[in-house]
């Protein structure tokens, strides 16, 4: 069965715009803390979501907006949520690292790894009371490096549990280059886990509903999990307002902030040798300069415009479909945007 | 004298310390950008960012300390221990006991702690109530550029673990980096005294132990720690108006916990108000009555602290967290 391209390109630029408007939200001051969204990351969401039927879980992380809006939360529960509504999908007690639906079975965390345990413990409950349900679980490659989650892994391998480990693969961990921070590689550390690994372009949707198609089915049949390794970029880096972006993006402004103490520290008499300074030099400047190398520039790297290509053919068709949901996403917004009574 | 943002006199006062003593060495997530200044100073050997794995450099820190080096691990924030509690619980907190006072694990755990910019209760603990819970374990909460400075320094020349709990709200780079991003559209409630302030020209260590009453008062005594400090100032201030006289001892160190200095100030005035970010049941609020009922002082006794899981959002946990309006209806309701 192939994937229906259609109603993935939908729902990925539904969550696009939806988080657009988050930003800018954001942006306002209308959300006071950290934000991290999804934008770049559809790709590999819709390719799995698509695939969830009534009774699969979701373990989601700090940014699983996109995926409960792709799995059917009311939206205007999740953006007012957001705003810190009593209304909310949590009622203002969650916000965007702590989204839950029961109802849905999903459940996120802002602690790095947490997703492993548990979408493992989701699916024990479906192995033991709902035959032929799944757990996913979505983490980004910085959290491979947390003992729970490779922990988790092989715990779901040894019960043969129904889990689809997903990894959403951008390369960074918060600032740090994840290959720097990581030994060996992640598909072997999965196998070797006794965990079936499988690679894919998490910028190609359909290869992702392919691959996660693959792999649900099989859990579904009680043949245990897969690890799904998914490469991504995320448009706005770690989180909105990230630093090392704002120095790319507006260097002079944020340029001085930085180069002044760092100079200072730099010629200060007591300290290491000339050689380790500059090698500490290398480091910050090195982390900046991957930064502006950045494969954000490259449109290729994003899954809504590679899987657009595809549907051109059929301007009509494509036209109607991205005017209704623009119209979709202002509604939401106009019924989510609305005095918060205090 | 100079003048000094609170995390910038952390910094300052951490790299006097690494120019002086070598065994000193920095690691933790993104540390290479977080403490970028002290990186081209002192190198890569000593300035290390880590995996995602706290409790493998964590428990590391910990063995490294056993070892011979003085590590400053940083965690992200104070909630993630929750992810490498063992190496704190079982290991560092144990070692000198275990060992009959032989060895030692002088390693500094550095991390952002506290509420009030709208990150939801996963983001915003304190914890520093069920971290002083354990025997072996020093928790240090300062409340201005100057004490957090002197602090890390006393932090840095003890023999045994210490927890550095630096609150976002007094932290300038914190505060910008989890909280506005920069942006110019988002204000929260900084105590301006507690963000930016004077420190001495070279750091010495503020003793380890050691409350400082930043006010005195004739009818209640307000203990507190950390940002409440700075709401209690703020209550006293307001209470001044309707003439009750408050008086606020900040204990700035939660373990080892000054009972000489909380025992003389609520005998004097007979009524202990206690203001405490961290949870209500089981911890430091609790502990500072059972202070005052061993030394049989007669007082009547209050507390405001956080209650509940603290709210995502901003006006619901504005209520949660203690603030100058629950502070002072506590105080008016005390000395009725």
């Amino acid at each position: 069965m192939p994937p229906d391209k259609w109603s993935l390109y939908a729902l990925m630029l539904k969550s696009r715009l939806f988080e657009e408007a988050i930003a800018q939200l954001w942006h306002n001051g209308l959300i006071s803390g950290e934000m991290h969204l999804g934008t770049g990351e559809e790709g590999i969401i819709a390719g799995v979501v698509a695939q969830l039927r009534e009774g699969d879980a979701m373990a989601l992380d700090h940014r699983g907006s996109a995926a409960l809006l792709m799995r059917g939360v009311d939206p205007v529960l999740i953006l007012r949520e957001l705003l810190g509504h009593p209304d909310g999908l949590c009622g203002g007690m969650g916000g965007h690292m702590h989204l839950f639906s029961k109802e849905h079975l999903a459940a996120s965390s802002g602690i790095v790894g947490a997703e492993g345990p548990t979408a493992v413990g989701f699916a024990l409950a479906s192995q033991y009371s709902r035959a032929g349900a799944v757990a996913v679980a979505f983490f980004g490659e910085g959290a491979m490096n947390q003992g729970m989650l490779m922990e988790s892994m092989n715990l779901a391998s040894v019960w043969n549990l129904p889990v689809l480990f997903v990894c959403k693969d951008d390369s960074w961990s918060i600032t740090t280059q994840s290959g720097k921070a990581t030994g060996g590689d992640l598909y072997d550390r999965a196998r070797g886990l006794g965990v079936p690994a499988v690679e894919v372009d998490g910028c190609d949707v359909s290869a992702v509903w392919e691959a996660s198609h693959s792999a649900i089915e099989s859990a579904r049949s009680g043949q245990g999990p897969t690890f799904l390794h998914a490469s991504c970029v995320h448009f706005e880096g770690h989180f909105l307002g990230f630093q090392l972006l704002r120095i790319v993006r507006d260097p002079l402004r944020e340029m001085p902030k930085v180069a002044g103490p760092l100079t200072q520290s730099l010629l200060w008499t007591s300290g290491t040798s000339v050689r380790k300074r500059l090698k500490g030099v290398k480091t910050v400047i090195g982390t900046v300069l991957s930064t502006m190398r950045d494969p954000r520039k490259d449109l290729t790297n994003d899954p809504i415009r590679r899987a657009r290509a595809d549907l051109q053919s059929e301007s009509e068709r494509l036209q109607e479909l991205e005017d209704n949901i623009e119209n979709e996403i202002n509604n939401i917004l106009a019924s989510a945007v609305v005095e918060k009574p205090s | 004298m100079r003048t000094m943002f609170f995390t910038q006199a952390v910094d300052d006062a951490l790299a006097q310390a690494m120019a002086d003593d070598p065994r000193i060495i920095v690691m933790g997530e993104d540390i290479p950008l977080l403490r970028r200044n002290l990186l081209v100073r002192f190198g890569p050997e000593r300035v290390r960012g880590t995996p995602i794995s706290e409790s493998a450099f964590l428990g590391a820190g910990v063995a490294a300390a056993m070892a011979g080096l003085r590590p400053v691990v940083e965690m992200y924030m104070v909630d993630f221990l929750g992810v490498c509690m063992d190496a704190l619980l079982n290991h560092a907190a144990k070692v000198e006991a275990f060992s009959d006072g032989k060895w030692t694990a002088p390693v500094v755990v550095r991390a952002p702690c506290g509420g009030g910019y709208g990150d939801g209760g996963q983001h915003e603990q304190s914890l520093w109530g069920w971290l002083a819970h354990i025997p072996g374990l020093t928790v240090l909460v300062p409340s201005t550029p100057a004490d957090a400075g002197g602090l890390m320094l006393a932090a840095l020349q003890y023999d045994g673990p210490v927890i550095f709990l630096e609150h976002k709200l007094l932290s300038e780079t914190w505060l910008e980096f989890l909280g506005s991003g920069a942006r110019r559209t988002v204000q929260y409630d900084v105590p301006a005294e507690g963000a930016q302030g004077a420190v001495p020209q070279n750091w010495k260590p503020v003793p380890i132990g050691k409350a400082v009453l930043r006010r005195t008062g004739d009818d209640v005594t307000i203990v507190s720690v950390g940002v409440g400090a700075h709401r209690a100032l703020k209550a006293a201030q307001a209470l001044e108006t309707e003439g009750i006289s408050a008086g606020v001892l900040d204990l700035r160190t939660v373990t080892p916990l000054d009972k000489t200095a909380v025992r003389e100030a609520v005998a004097q005035t007979g009524h202990l108000l206690v203001v405490d970010e961290d949870y209500e049941g089981f911890g430091l609020s609790g502990e500072l009555s059972a202070v005052v009922l061993e030394a049989g002082i007669s007082c009547k006794y209050a507390r405001v602290c956080t209650q509940t899981t603290i709210p995502y959002a901003r006006h619901l946990e504005d209520k949660v967290l203690p603030n100058r309006e629950r502070i002072c209806n506590s105080v008016r309701q005390l000395i009725q």
